[in-house]
Order: structure tokens, then C-alpha cells, then sequence
């Protein structure tokens, strides 16, 4: 290497009781860098993010900072040292304003009878407003941070990170909520950061977006450094078979799909707060997807369905039923969903795998009214193998799992109830390959049965891979559905951004 | 294997916190405490908290909280001195006290689910209204009340009942929790306890009825609050208004001590009844001694901070 690293890991290792969970790792970045972290969930890439911010002490290995040692022992340290991480979910306590978030946990004081206690809300008004105004955006200063978008808000973390003049930003799947404009937008910013010298490590399932936006790849898998390599020298395939260890031939399996009677139809469905109108009719046997931006209404849609949301006008009607229903209803009418909040709404995460399975559906374990535990967990096992979901018994908390396991068990719920209709809100968001090619796999088997699935997704290739019809969902008016042959990935995107 | 042995150990946590509280005691307290008279007292002493705290520990695992139990036993033991006093067969009189908790607590599960509010709040108001229903109907005063055999459910037995190893009342607690130990393991309402306590959102999604899971858990708690106060009642063998009261931090102290989160989604009813214990021995172990009260109210209050803090250290363990 010719240009000396900013920060440099040689060969990391932890492990926690009996698991190893990073075992050598090699990782640097160097002045005015992007790299990129890849890995699939489970490879090892938050508990190296959290060596780097001091929350793990690592059991071996090295790291230097501008050339000299550096073992932050907690999270004040490593930010002291110069190495800011901006979370996936924002953590910034929502109540207190943009320039108290900024300068959360380093306010800056002056001095009174002697002791530094008094708050300098001046000079930290004026380092906040040049931080911001280096980022290039605007943001009043005294505005609540829950009255912010998802994307200024990151902003407002970025400007945390650089008003206390951290050098190296990590940015744990910064594009995962917010709309393809702020993407941008955060680009845009990236790389102004980057001229400016400053080093920013990246993490992000996003290939596409990585090959936009990083200079350098390292790909994590099993907690080891597998490989790396500059972007525009390596395609897609050979990162993905990198991550996850084989070449993955096909990631969207899909078959003739027979199509049957209409299982689910919306006319003009208008909802309470961002949908405007929505039609279409499923039937039985087909895939149909809906893509949408980030607070284009395509989340309400599918709640407004499962009666999770309330409607105002329009027509629902699923079999021989019409009209609005509730979640309960809506499971007995043979309606299923996944939600896109997997820990807040999906499911709940202190339970065991067992119980989130049956939830819906405790029916299936009774006999004449007495539920039986043991029938419950036969039950789970059964998915568990059916799914090959990783855990060590159907009674583990599911909390314990990660997402893409998680993921499986929210969807084999849905499997177990025997459901005919599935909504599914972005059934693969924030998980790994592997699973997401598994879920994939269930989906199109569910509809070779003739079942009816909806999926809702801001992952156009994942759509056009899986899914017969498209609807483009754009501020809240949903069109006419349209037969995948016809659409390519730029003209679903210029649809949902006209 | 390991795993199964961690899970029992932490099961067995408050029953080993129970058997060290005792045997400390037992080694400074005087002779008497480890008598089995003194032992029958504190089973007798436990019973009124660990009715009530077997509701509460429904509420909890909901993910709720009921601060009305106090003021509903003290209305409770009003009620059945009224119904004694003007002329009711103790039956009848003890069925319109239970009754009378059960429609406290399915008024307080209303509220809830109507209003949609935090149970803190509404249960906090209703504190107040019971409490004040409770002195209204007393004319703010003791109802004195016929004997009846009411009396001996919490009394020590006489002699020639030892067949019986342990008063009526105390039968009851156990009948009791073994009930509620089957509810939560044995049917859906008790799945649906523990999956609105954990996520009420994601037992939405699945069609979980809240609603009506909700009205049974404070009914149920209401209706343990009424037992409690028929055993209040016995003890008192007079209608007080003014009885009981903090009584409800007793409780959810028991069920908190016994491994139950306020968070929601945790707790069981072996653990409720050890920590109910645990603060019965503390009371009773410095009674004996001749410590005052303020020394037993110290010594509780650590303990719960103790387990609570035990608590969290076994939760946080790695897996």
C-alpha cells in the first residue's frame, strides 16, 4: 500500500463463551476512502462495527489510528478518537432539538466561578450551523428531530459525527429507508466528506449502490475477511458468490404460474392519510408485485387491506367477501401478512420461535380448548426443518435469531395458518442472501400451489425477478398492473418517479 | 445438556433466594422464628399478597400494571361487612365481596380498552375512586360485622382442624395458583397474555383479539383483589376502609421479585408466590428479632433492587 491508512485491523478475533464471531479479520481505509463491508447477516459485520466504536473489546488482533494503537474500551472513546458510527435504526432521542442531538454527550460549557458547567449554547449554535453548512443542507436548529425526515435526521447524525470532528464515519445500511432522491442526496454528501480527506466505511446489502458510490470492497463471511478488491474491476456475480461462498446460479427461481379465479380485488381503495387510489385483482396462482418509493403509500395499501389501517372510500373484497375488516377477520377470511417492521410489528422478539409461529393461529394446537405446548413445538420444529431455519431449539427467544431466520419464521406463520392470500411487506429487507434466495424459493412454490401473493418492495430487481404483474405505486396513486415481460427495471423507476 | 440447566436454575433463582433469606434468619432471628408455628404464621401472612399478586402477575406478563388492588380490597372488606351487618348469610356476603372486586377490575379493564389509555393512569384514578367508594360506604368508619365463619379463613386452626394442615384461606392461594399456572400454559388466553405483554403490535398483526384479552386480565386481577379482600376480611373480622392501602406495591414487589418484567411478556406464578414469600420471611425474620419497621422497609426495599438487578444479569448473559 503506498498512501498510509487512517485505520488499519489486522487479524481481529471474538468470540463470546463458545461461539467465534469474528475470527481474522483484515480490514483498512485510508484518507479520503470509501469502502464498502459486505457480508451477509451473520458474517460478522456489526460486531466488527462494534470493536470499531468501542463496544466489543476484541479477544486478539490489532488496531492502529494514524499509525498509533487503538483499543477504545467504549463508545465515548472511540468517538473522542475521531471514529463515528451512524446506525442502521437512528438513535437519536427524538424529543430534544437538532442542535441538542448534535451535541448530545459532548455538549460544550463554559466556565462559571471557575467550573466548566454552565452549556455554551452560543458557540455550540455556531459550530452546529457551520457543521451543517459544510454538509451542504439547511436545518433550523431548533427543530424537534421527530419532525424530521428519516434522511435529515441522518444528516443531523452525520453532522454529530463531524461537529466534534470525527474523521472516519461508518455508515451501517444508510439507504435502507429513505427514498432514491436522499440516496442521492447522502451520495452527494459522501463524496464531498471523501475530498475533504475524511475516510467513510460502508455498509450496504445495495450492490448496485456500492458499486455507485465505494472505491474499494472487502467482503466478510463466516467472521473472516474473504476478499476484497477495487469496485469496477469485479462484477456482481463474483461479489455475491464471495459472500456467500458459492456461486449462486439463480436467485429467482420462478415457474409457470397457473393462474385461477380472483382471490383479492380493490376498486378505487382511497385510505386516511397517503393513499390516493388503488385497484387491481389478484388471483389465485400469481405473484403480483407493487414498487414504490418510500412514502409513496405503498406500506398503507397493504395495511389498509388487513385492516390495520383504516380506509376512507373504495371497495376491498377477498373471495366472497367484501368490505373493511379487521386483522382477526381478515386471518379467518384466509389473509395473511408480513410486516416490514420485522422487531416492531412483525414479531414479538422476547417470545419463542414457537409461540410467534402459532400465534395467529393457537387453533391448530388445542384440542377441544386446551392448547398444548407440546403440540406447539412439534409444530415449530416441523417449519423449522421445512425452512432450515438456523437456531438451536423452536424454544429459543426469537430475538436471538438473525433477520433472515427471523424472516422465515414470520413467514411460516403465514404457511402454517394455510392462508390463500399473502401480503407480504419487503419480505426481504435487511436479511441475508441465502435467506432471501430461500424466501424467493417459497414464493414461487406457494404460488405453483395457487395461492395469491401480494409483495410490496423497494427492490425493483427482486420484483421483476419474482413477481407476474407490477403496479407502480406513485404519492399514493397505484397503476394499472402490467405483465412483468413488459417492464424493465428503468421503466418502473421512471413511472414511480414521474 | 447446559442450556436446559441454565433454564432450570434461573427458574429455581427465587426459590434459592427464598431458602437464603430463610436460613439466614433461621441462624440470627431467635428459636421461634424457626418454629413451625412461626412458619404457619408467615403461610398465613403470605396469603392475602400472593392473591392478589397472582392477578398482577397476569397484568404484568400483559404488560400492564393494576395500582387499584390496594383500595379494591379495602372496598371489598367494607362490602362484606355491609352485606353481613344488614342481615346477608356470610355466602352471600362473601360472594358480593368477590363479585364486587371482579366488577372493579373489569371497570378498570374497560376503561383501558375504551379510553385507550396507559393502565397507570386509569388504574391510578381508580385507586382514588375505589379507595373513596370504599370510605363513602363506611361512612368513613370500621362496619363491625356479625361472626361468621368468614372469620377462620385466615385464622390459626384450632386443634382439632390440624387435618387440615393449613387454613382455608391458604388452600385457596394454592387452588388459586395452580388455576393460573394452567391458564397461562394451557390455553390461548394465556399465549395471548404473553404476546400482547411482548408486542402488542405484532399480536395485532396476527389477529390476536386485544380487546377482550385485556378485559379478561384486569377482570381476572379484580377478581383475585376480591379474594385477597375476603381474606382481609377474615383477618380484620371487620369492614376497614382505610386497609390495605399500598397494599399494590406489596404485590407487584412480589411479582417483580419472582422474575416478572415490567416490560411485559415475562413472569410465572411459581415466582410470584417465592416472592411473596421472600417478603413475608424478611417481615417476619425481623419482627422476631424485635428490629423495627423501618428496618424491615429497608431491608425489602433492597431485596427488590437486589433481584431485580440478579434479574437483568441472567437476562443479559451471552448466548
Amino acid at each position: 500500500m503506498s498512501k498510509a491508512q487512517r485505520l488499519k485491523l489486522e487479524n481481529i478475533k471474538v468470540r463470546f463463551g463458545g461461539t467465534v464471531a469474528l475470527d481474522g479479520v483484515d480490514f483498512a481505509v485510508a484518507p479520503g476512502e470509501i469502502v464498502a463491508l459486505i457480508g451477509e447477516n451473520g458474517a460478522g459485520k456489526s460486531t466488527l462495527m462494534k470493536v470499531l466504536s468501542g463496544a466489543i473489546i476484541p479477544n486478539d488482533g490489532s488496531m492502529t489510528l494514524d499509525g498509533k494503537p487503538f483499543a477504545p474500551s467504549n463508545p465515548e472513546e472511540a468517538r473522542h478518537r475521531g471514529i463515528a458510527m451512524i446506525y442502521q435504526e437512528l438513535s437519536l432521542p427524538s424529543t430534544l432539538t437538532v442542535q441538542d442531538n448534535i451535541f448530545l454527550g459532548m455538549e460544550l460549557s463554559k466556565s462559571f466561578f471557575g467550573i466548566n458547567w454552565i452549556l455554551d449554547r452560543a458557540k455550540m449554535r455556531s459550530t452546529a450551523e457551520t457543521a451543517l453548512k459544510e454538509l451542504g443542507h439547511e436545518i433550523p436548529l431548533n427543530t424537534l428531530v421527530r419532525d424530521l425526515s428519516i434522511s435529515d435526521q441522518q444528516l443531523v447524525e452525520i453532522a454529530r459525527a463531524r461537529a466534534v470532528g470525527c474523521e472516519v464515519l461508518i455508515l451501517d445500511e444508510p439507504t435502507s429507508s429513505i427514498t432514491r432522491q436522499d440516496v442521492q442526496r447522502l451520495f452527494t454528501l459522501m463524496r464531498n466528506l471523501k475530498a475533504q480527506g475524511h475516510s467513510i466505511i460502508y455498509i450496504s446489502h445495495f450492490l448496485e449502490e456500492i458499486e455507485e458510490i465505494a472505491d474499494r470492497f472487502v467482503v466478510l463471511r463466516d467472521g473472516k475477511t474473504v476478499g476484497g478488491g477495487k469496485m469496477g474491476e469485479t462484477t456482481h456475480d463474483e461479489i455475491v458468490a464471495l459472500m456467500v461462498g458459492r456461486q449462486l446460479t439463480d436467485l429467482y427461481p420462478k415457474s409457470k404460474h397457473e393462474f385461477g379465479e380472483t382471490l383479492l380485488e380493490l376498486n378505487s381503495l382511497v385510505g386516511e392519510a397517503r393513499l390516493r387510489s388503488a385497484s387491481f385483482q389478484l388471483r389465485r396462482g400469481e405473484v403480483l408485485g407493487i414498487f414504490g418509493l418510500v412514502g409513496s403509500g405503498r406500506t398503507e395499501l397493504i395495511r389498509s387491506i388487513f385492516g390495520l389501517d383504516s380506509i376512507k372510500s373504495g371497495e376491498i373484497k377477498i373471495g366472497t367477501y367484501s368490505g373493511y375488516a379487521t386483522p382477526t377477520q381478515r386471518w379467518s377470511q384466509g389473509v395473511g401478512i408480513v410486516s416490514e417492521d420485522r422487531k416492531g410489528e412483525g414479531l414479538a422478539i422476547t417470545r419463542t420461535i414457537a409461540e410467534n409461529l402459532v400465534l395467529s393461529y393457537p387453533q391448530s394446537c388445542e384440542t377441544s380448548g386446551v392448547f398444548s405446548p407440546s403440540r406447539m413445538l412439534a409444530t415449530a420444529n416441523t417449519w423449522v426443518e421445512k425452512l432450515s431455519v438456523k437456531c438451536r431449539t423452536s424454544e429459543q427467544k426469537i430475538g436471538k435469531l438473525s433477520g433472515g431466520n427471523q424472516q422465515k419464521i414470520a413467514l411460516a406463520r403465514l404457511l402454517h395458518h394455510r392462508v390463500d392470500v399473502l401480503l407480504l411487506d419487503e419480505p426481504t429487507r435487511g436479511i441475508d442472501v441465502g435467506s432471501k434466495k430461500q424466501i424467493y424459493e417459497q414464493i414461487d412454490s406457494l404460488a405453483c400451489s395457487g395461492k395469491a401473493v401480494l409483495i410490496v418492495s423497494s427492490y425493483l430487481p427482486e420484483l421483476l425477478g419474482t413477481c407476474d404483474r407490477i403496479a407502480v405505486m406513485n404519492r399514493g396513486k397505484l397503476s394499472e398492473p402490467k405483465s412483468v415481460e413488459e417492464l424493465s427495471e428503468h421503466s418502473v423507476m421512471m413511472e414511480a418517479i414521474a | 445438556m447446559n442450556k436446559q440447566l441454565k433454564d432450570w436454575m434461573n427458574k429455581l433463582m427465587p426459590l434459592a433466594a427464598l431458602i437464603l433469606v430463610y436460613l439466614i434468619f433461621a441462624f440470627i432471628a431467635p428459636p421461634s422464628f424457626i418454629s413451625l408455628k412461626n412458619l404457619e404464621l408467615i403461610v398465613r401472612q403470605t396469603t392475602i399478597v400472593g392473591i392478589a399478586s397472582l392477578g398482577m402477575t397476569l397484568v404484568i406478563i400483559g404488560g400492564g400494571i393494576d395500582l387499584s388492588v390496594g383500595s379494591i380490597v379495602a372496598l371489598v372488606t367494607v362490602a362484606i361487612a355491609w352485606l353481613l351487618m344488614t342481615g346477608s348469610s356470610p355466602l352471600v356476603a362473601a360472594l358480593g365481596g368477590v363479585l364486587t372486586g371482579l366488577l372493579c377490575g373489569l371497570i378498570n379493564g374497560a376503561l383501558i380498552t375504551r379510553l385507550k389509555l396507559v393502565p397507570f393512569i386509569i388504574t391510578l384514578g381508580t385507586l382514588l375512586v375505589y379507595r373513596g367508594c370504599a370510605k363513602g360506604l363506611a361512612h368513613e368508619q370500621k362496619i363491625d360485622a356479625p361472626l361468621s365463619w368468614i372469620n377462620e379463613l385466615l385464622a390459626a386452626l384450632k386443634p382439632e382442624q390440624s387435618w387440615m394442615l393449613v387454613p382455608g384461606g391458604v388452600w385457596l392461594l394454592i387452588l388459586l395458583a395452580i388455576c393460573v399456572t394452567l391458564v397461562l400454559r394451557y390455553t390461548r388466553f394465556g399465549l395471548y397474555t404473553f404476546s400482547i405483554g411482548s408486542n402488542e403490535q405484532a399480536s395485532r398483526l396476527c389477529g390476536v383479539p386485544i380487546e377482550k384479552v385485556k378485559l379478561l386480565i384486569y377482570g381476572i386481577s379484580g377478581l383475585f383483589a376480591g379474594f385477597a379482600g375476603l381474606m382481609q376480611f377474615s383477618r380484620l373480622t371487620v369492614g376497614d376502609p382505610t386497609v390495605a392501602s399500598g397494599l399494590e406495591l406489596d404485590v407487584i414487589a412480589a411479582v417483580v421479585i419472582g422474575g416478572g418484567s415490567l416490560a411485559g411478556g415475562e413472569g410465572s406464578v411459581l415466582g410470584t408466590i417465592l416472592g411473596a414469600l421472600i417478603m413475608t420471611v424478611i417481615r417476619s425474620g425481623c419482627t422476631q428479632m424485635g428490629l423495627s419497621n423501618w428496618v424491615q422497609e429497608i431491608v425489602t426495599g433492597i431485596i427488590i433492587v437486589v433481584a431485580v438487578v440478579l434479574d437483568r444479569m441472567r437476562h443479559s448473559q451471552k448466548p
